[in-house]
């Protein structure tokens, strides 16, 4: 019995975790109906800026979660203004290809700036001890993430419903001329969704480093879950997100207990379920 | 729309998930179980004149891009230290290296090949680091009789079902892995054991080797789990590893995968109460500094250490630092090897590779000491007959390092059982 409460919660940990480094990529698609798939990129740099900032400018792990971020959306901001803007006349077909391009562009340079050999950013001291759970050892590290991520789900989720900034992104999804005609420059907002998008793949690439390791690829391992996350929760819904990431972390979790073989056969195939039978996600909406 | 959309993205995706099929972990030695018909050799060689003028071609084919680029760069650093060494000159020719990139694609590797055989004419073959790729080498080696180096790949059927004439091996088969450290772990460590490796033949493969030779001993094996290579997160493995209640845990994992495990291991409180020993590659000298203080304690066996305490091993290192300013890794010292026996064979045949019977045969007598301890080719496998080390990882001044505190002697493959 402790057993399966303590392998609940490290499904909930692990799903919190997949939700920080999916949100941006469920916001993004969401509001702009652009999937960016250099996600995981951003994800990636974030966690490589972490480890640079902690190595040479600040040896603090607290440091590199508030710094790295901003800097991955100052990117962002670059890449949407020089790259993306132009695209969004042309069909989705040519965004796709524009942001899987860039996913490679960015992991040569990951390579070439950072090296191919794996590498890992240390637990905070403060947070590296473990604590009993049910019986069990449990590090205090993957606590403080699932706590984290469900403030950055808090606060996302009053962001996007109670702001009037929140209110303007949702109208922009709805009709984007008719924000436009009311008076909203839409390009703007659309920067700044992409350069939130950005910040919180910074923030999961952070949060992630210390347990999942840096190298370059993790950001496709990552990829191809936050897509089976973004189908199974249903697009523009930060709850179906979160709901999916919660799902898709216990579902593999126990996945790996019960059939050590089939893991990852048993995400895709509650995927292509969710598809059968809720083709718009869990939570989402009927767009376009 | 959005639909079509995600379609694409997800064929883009898992196309490019596919191609890096085993390419998960950062820097696994790498398997494939590829089952290629095993083509005969056509007897008729057209031999070419000996032109002990022109400079001896080596085909290096190893992983530049991709996830095991760190693995080919190592590899050939040490190669072209050792061609440094000897002024990229022996039996009086020459030395020419040309390096193409595995890719980690079977089919690839194959066309460079192709491409070494028949515009470059190399008089031998070294690489590569993938074992599904050693094996779709297999054939056009065979045929074309070219003396092929394997110089990382380790898996067992190279020098077994799939060997050739043409074929030897430097690097290790992940039988004398797993095998060295079965009797050992029975002796010091304890008389049971659980295993755990990645899902992936070489993993398998090491598991199975090292069960066979613990059970011999009289050990008992009470559990296994094998979670898929490059998986992100161990904790539910490990949590049912801990629920099982073992006294000693065999794990293999290799690169990233090696990071996040011990790591792990330690996060969920299992380092310092169960005893955690494996291959050499879970607290390898290229990962140790990413896994912080976690590996302390793990007992592993490998081939070559750092920290080997031999005159070979010490000039090999200061060579190495001195040139590339880091530490060499085990595909450093595999490279170095195998530049040493292709000079070795060359000197023995004074230059001269016309007749491919006798380089294949020269191989067989290559003997010297090397950085990792003597060794020697078993002419009937084509396999490396090597000194297995006892590694144990330490803790000094908040950084880990690694001991030689045990040689198992010397390890033989058995070759077809």
């Amino acid at each position: 019995m402790d057993i399966l409460a303590i392998q609940l919660v490290n499904g909930l940990s692990y799903g919190l975790l997949l939700f920080m480094i999916t949100s941006g990529l469920s916001l993004i698609f969401g509001i702009m109906g652009v999937l960016n798939l250099a996600h995981g990129s951003l994800y990636m740099v974030g966690a490589y800026l972490a480890l640079g900032i902690t190595k040479h400018v600040a040896p603090s792990f607290f440091a590199a979660l508030l710094l790295a971020p901003l800097l991955v959306a100052l990117f962002s901001v670059i890449l949407e203004v020089g790259l993306l803007r132009p695209t969004y006349r042309l069909g989705h077909l040519s965004q796709v290809l524009l942001t899987f391009g860039l996913a490679y562009v960015v992991h040569d340079l990951v390579r070439w700036i950072w090296g191919s050999s794996v590498q890992s950013l240390s637990i905070p001291a403060s947070l590296g001890s473990s604590v009993e759970l049910f019986g069990q050892t449990f590090p205090i590290y993957r606590l403080a993430v699932m706590g984290f991520g469900l403030i950055v789900a808090a606060a996302m989720w009053f962001f996007q419903e109670k702001t009037r900034w929140g209110a303007i992104i949702r109208a922009g999804l709805s009709n984007r001329e008719m924000v436009g005609g009311l008076g909203i420059n839409i390009t703007v907002v659309f920067t700044v969704v992409f350069a939130i998008g950005g910040l919180l793949a910074g923030i999961g690439g952070v949060a992630a480093a210390p347990i999942l390791g840096l190298f370059p690829g993790m950001e496709f391992e990552v990829l191809i879950l936050a897509l089976v996350i973004l189908v199974v929760g249903g697009l523009g819904s930060i709850t179906g997100t979160l709901a999916a990431s919660m799902i898709i972390g216990v579902v593999d979790t126990f996945g790996k207990v019960m059939f050590p073989q089939l893991s990852l056969m048993i995400i895709f195939g509650l995927m292509a379920l969710v598809l059968i039978v809720k083709p718009t996600g869990l939570l989402g909406k009927q767009v376009n | 729309m959005r639909k079509t959309k995600i379609v694409i993205a997800f064929l883009l995706v898992l196309s490019m998930a596919l191609l890096s099929a085993c390419g998960q972990s950062a820097t696994a030695p790498v398997s494939g179980s590829e089952n290629k018909p095993q083509g005969e050799a056509p007897a008729a060689g057209g031999d070419k004149a000996p032109a002990n003028q022109a400079p001896v071609k080596i085909g290096a084919i190893l992983p530049y891009s991709g996830v095991y680029a760190s693995l080919g760069e190592n590899l050939t650093r040490g190669l072209e230290l050792y061609f440094d060494t000897v002024n990229w000159e022996a039996g009086g020719r020459k030395i020419e290296l040309i390096k193409e990139d595995e890719e980690n694609d079977p089919q690839a590797a194959l066309r460079k090949l192709r491409k070494l055989v028949e515009k470059d004419q190399i008089d031998f073959l070294t690489g590569p680091v993938s074992t599904a790729v050693a094996y779709a080498l297999r054939d056009e080696v065979d045929s074309k009789k070219i003396p092929f180096l394997v110089s990382h790949a380790g898996g067992n059927d190279l020098t077994r079902s799939k060997g050739s004439n043409y074929i030897w091996r430097s690097s290790f088969s992940s039988w004398q892995i797993g095998h060295s450290m079965g009797k050992y772990a029975y002796d010091h460590i304890s008389k049971k054991m659980y295993l755990v490796a990645a899902d992936y033949a070489f993993g398998h493969e090491v598991v199975t080797a090292f069960k066979e030779a613990y059970t011999a001993a009289g050990g008992e094996i009470t559990g296994e789990v094998f979670p898929p290579l490059g998986s992100n997160d161990y904790a539910s493995y490990l949590t049912q590893i801990k629920g099982a209640n073992p006294e000693a845990v065999y794990a293999f994992f290799a690169g990233s995968d090696a990071v996040r495990f011990v790591q792990q291991y330690e996060q969920y409180g299992l380092k310092g109460k169960i005893p955690l020993v494996g291959s050499g590659w879970l607290n390898a000298e290229d990962i140790r500094p990413a896994q912080g203080s976690s590996p302390e304690g793990i007992i592993s066996t490998m081939f070559w250490d750092y920290h080997l305490d031999t005159p070979e091993n010490k000039a090999f290192i200061e060579a190495y630092e001195k040139k590339y300013n880091q530490r060499p890794s085990i595909e450093s010292i595999e490279g170095y090897d195998a530049g040493r026996i292709i000079a070795e064979v060359l000197n023995s045949l004074n230059g001269d590779t016309s007749d491919k019977q006798k380089v294949t045969e020269a191989f067989g007598k290559v003997a010297f000491t090397s950085p990792r301890g003597p060794i020697k080719f078993d002419p009937k496998t084509h396999h490396i007959i090597q000194q297995l080390y006892v590694i144990q990882t330490e803790l000094k001044d908040g950084k880990t390092e690694n001991k030689v505190i045990d040689t198992i002697g010397e390890v033989q493959d058995p070759g077809v059982q």
